[in-house]
């Protein structure tokens, strides 16, 4: 460990060994710096800090009982021992008492090989059932298109509504009731359907068992390829090829697009395309509606409407700003919609012969598919929406070897996307992508430095101010609903005022969706996971050439064939909605 | 015990509400207020149902949730209002003894409730009791001020009959 001046240290002992360590932190830290990883299952850094699960229980010298390392600050002279046999018995009981209440059914859990407690309890030789009695028995709430909740697996480590309340800062579920009948769920025992739940899945992802889960569309899937009658079509995300690779035991920030390519195809789906494509076509209706409006006096700031969570928040909280969000459908929907009417025209294929798939980093898309305003040719644009997660599950459950599989390149005509549509999946990446296109209309030239830096990184809320011609534009962009709600009262108020506002949802943007694989929390609470992951689009965007929305050919095709030019009458009806105002529960 | 949620709808009164403004604003600004705020509201309202929760909630600019995991989690909060008449059984251990559990049994029979419930028509709510001092009169059932004592299940229909009007 490195000394730093501006940190003051301490002496400290860990397992009779000497460290000095910086004062304030926690011996949960502390052993970390001396390489020794503690067990936690609550602890979720920076948003559940509550020492509740008892898990990474610590001998601490002089101190009669055992301290909840997660919370207890190191100081001078202290020792700590974390492997003693009392500390190991005390957290095989503790073990042993979470399963107790815990059903049992892993075989079949959808985190299975993924479950912190199953890790846990293989590491500590808990398998029996030790402890048994009176058990409650919970209803699965599956009200909602995306999130699935099976309190009887929950050990009420209260992940949940720590991503819940402290992150996204929106507090739909919480610990109700009191000792045995303790259990997490939505107030006055309201369906999640029945809240002001926007669907991100930060829980889903923060759950350590498989007491949260998406709502699973697989099933439809596989049902649809199988179906000789149906023309079967799946999207991937921006984001998607950054992350699902860690499903197959790569690192986090590893760009898998080739193999997920290859994977899809052997899948069996009739066409495997690139939803880079439809961000790109996004862009030009959303560039489109923001010189529009900057011209005719519309409606600013103009705010995006790629992240469906986003747009539902937006709905319940503030329907004040409905007005201002882009008409433009998602880059998901516009994809189907493109699919439905163009492609289906040009191919003589019925509407409703065909099934579109999209693999998203988002549960709240499941949501999205079924709003009203989002079927262009009479039926559903989208069919089913996928999860990373769970198009990584029917990989392996086809036996398909993603390691050992080869590079392969999406379909056309939809194979192509720029790298203004492949950085969508982060935080700031849609403004930029617009950026990108808006200058060089505005200019009527080609800018000679594409990179708009001030709008990248994972801070929560990024602002700017850009100069482009003789026109201003003020920018700003924020993920994570904790930091929209920050913006908009900022906005509200006065205080601030922009010309062009991005948000997305989930911290980070799409690369930490709640539909994204799940990490442990010694993972999670390590390592920077949207920086990683976004590091990905990053990488692909600086490495192409086409990094202009406006100049992918695929896009200008579908303007030269069916739509005319963005904004169009036909434009309008095919690739835009509308929203409406819902109120909080 | 896992709380009972109301059946009969809410009607606050404009002077409640008053009531309520004043106790939230002159909390403002407290840290770990909710607590003391329900107390309060509990005592304006007598009860704690959905719509005085929400509204301590959007006051405080804290979520629902949280106002309900508090309510929920402490004995002393109910979210049941009191009937006309609020039944309540003793099941202390000479009443128990003494046969007070098929008293309370037939009463949710007769009231159509349970324990912690209301009456839809809010003539009667029910509740159980531990110990009332009152062991020699065992089993003891109350209503109101009345107080009934050696009781037998086959009294109670006559006892309620009295009290519908």
């Amino acid at each position: 460990m490195e000394k730093s001046a501006a940190t003051e240290m301490v002496n400290i002992k860990i397992n009779g060994r000497e460290y000095a360590v910086p004062s304030g932190i926690t011996i949960l830290e502390a052993a970390r710096i001396a390489g020794i990883e503690i067990p936690t299952l609550c602890y979720l850094k920076d948003i559940n800090e509550i020492g509740a699960c008892r898990i990474c229980l610590v001998e601490v010298k002089g101190s009669r009982s055992m301290c909840a390392a997660c919370v207890y600050p190191v100081s001078e002279g202290m020792e700590v021992f974390t492997n003693t046999p009392r500390v190991r018995a005390a957290r095989k009981m503790n073990l042993e008492l979470l399963l107790s209440i815990h059903k049992k059914n892993c075989l079949s859990c959808i985190r299975n090989t993924s479950c912190e407690l199953q890790t846990l309890c293989n590491e500590y030789g808990v398998d029996d059932e030790y402890f048994s009695g009176e058990n409650r028995e919970y209803q699965l709430d599956e009200s909602t298109p995306f999130i699935v909740r099976d309190n009887n697996k929950c050990i009420l480590c209260r992940r949940c509504t720590a991503a819940c309340s402290n992150l996204q800062e929106i507090g739909v579920i919480g610990a109700e009731d009191r000792g045995f009948d303790t259990h997490i769920g939505s107030p006055f025992e309201m369906k999640l359907a029945e809240t002001s739940c926007v669907g991100c899945g930060q829980c889903v992802v923060a759950c350590p068992v498989g007491a949260l889960y998406e709502k699973d569309d697989t099933q439809r899937v596989l049902d649809a390829i199988d179906d000789p009658n149906k023309y079967v079509v799946i999207s991937a995300a921006p984001s998607v090829r950054a992350t699902i690779g860690e499903c197959f035991g790569y690192p986090p920030g590893t760009d898998v697009e080739g193999k997920m390519v290859a994977a899809m195809k052997r899948l069996g789906f009739d066409g495997v395309y690139n939803l880079n494509f439809a961000a790109d076509l996004t862009i030009m209706e959303e560039g489109t509606e923001l010189l529009h409006r900057l011209e005719n006096g519309g409606k600013l700031p103009l705010i995006t409407s790629c992240s469906p969570g986003w747009i539902k928040y937006c709905e319940h909280y503030f329907p004040e700003f409905v007005d201002n969000l882009s008409t433009c459908k998602s880059p998901q929907q516009m994809f189907g919609a493109v699919i439905k009417t163009y492609f289906a025209e040009k191919n003589g294929i019925a509407p409703e012969d065909i099934f579109v798939v999209s693999c998203i980093p988002c549960t709240a898309k499941k949501f999205e598919i079924g709003r009203d305003g989002q079927s262009a040719a009479g039926v559903p644009d989208v069919d089913a929406a996928i999860t990373t997660r769970e198009l990584a599950r029917m990989i392996k459950s086809a036996g398909i070897n993603f390691r050992e599989l080869p590079d392969e390149e999406f379909d056309e005509p939809f194979g192509i996307g720029s790298g203004a549509g492949a950085i969508f999946g982060a935080t700031g990446g849609v403004m930029e992508a617009a950026l990108r296109t808006v200058a060089e209309i505005l200019l009527g030239e080609k800018l000679e430095k594409l990179d708009f830096y001030d709008v990248r990184g994972t801070d929560g809320i990024k602002r700017a101010t850009y100069k482009i011609g003789d026109r201003t534009i003020r920018v700003a962009a924020a993920s994570g609903t904790a930091n929209a709600k920050r913006l908009l009262r900022a906005i509200e108020s006065g205080e601030e005022s922009y010309e062009f506002v991005e948000i997305m949802c989930c911290p980070g943007g799409c690369v930490n969706g709640g539909g994204q694989p799940t990490q442990p929390a010694s993972v999670r609470n390590k390592l920077d996971l949207p920086a990683l992951r976004a590091s990905v689009l990053y990488k692909a965007d600086s490495e192409m050439d086409l990094r202009r929305s406006h100049e992918n050919s695929a896009v200008k095709r579908v303007y030269d064939e069916y739509f005319g030019e963005p904004g169009s009458h036909r434009a309008h009806e095919v690739l835009h909605t509308f929203y409406v105002k819902r109120g909080i529960y | 015990m896992k709380k009972k949620l109301t059946t009969v709808p809410f009607n606050g009164t404009e002077e409640q509400l008053r009531k309520l403004d004043e106790l939230i604003e002159s909390k403002r600004g407290v840290k770990g207020s909710l607590m003391s705020v329900l107390q309060g509201a509990q005592d304006i309202y007598g009860y704690l149902p959905i719509e005085v929760q929400r509204y301590i909630a959007s006051k405080l600019d804290v979520s629902l949730s949280e106002v309900y995991g508090v309510a929920s989690f402490y004995s002393q909060f109910t979210f049941n209002p009191k009937g006309t008449y609020s039944v309540s059984i003793c099941l202390g251990t000479a009443c128990y003894v003494k046969g007070s559990g098929a008293v309370l049994e037939k009463l949710k029979e007769v009231l159509g409730i349970e324990e912690g419930e209301i009456t839809p028509d809010r003539t009667f709510s029910l509740e159980v009791t531990r110990c009332i001092g009152a062991c020699g009169l065992a089993p003891v059932m109350i209503i109101n001020n009345d107080v009934y004592s050696k009781m037998t299940p086959d009294e109670v229909e006559g006892i309620i009959a009295k009290y519908r009007i």
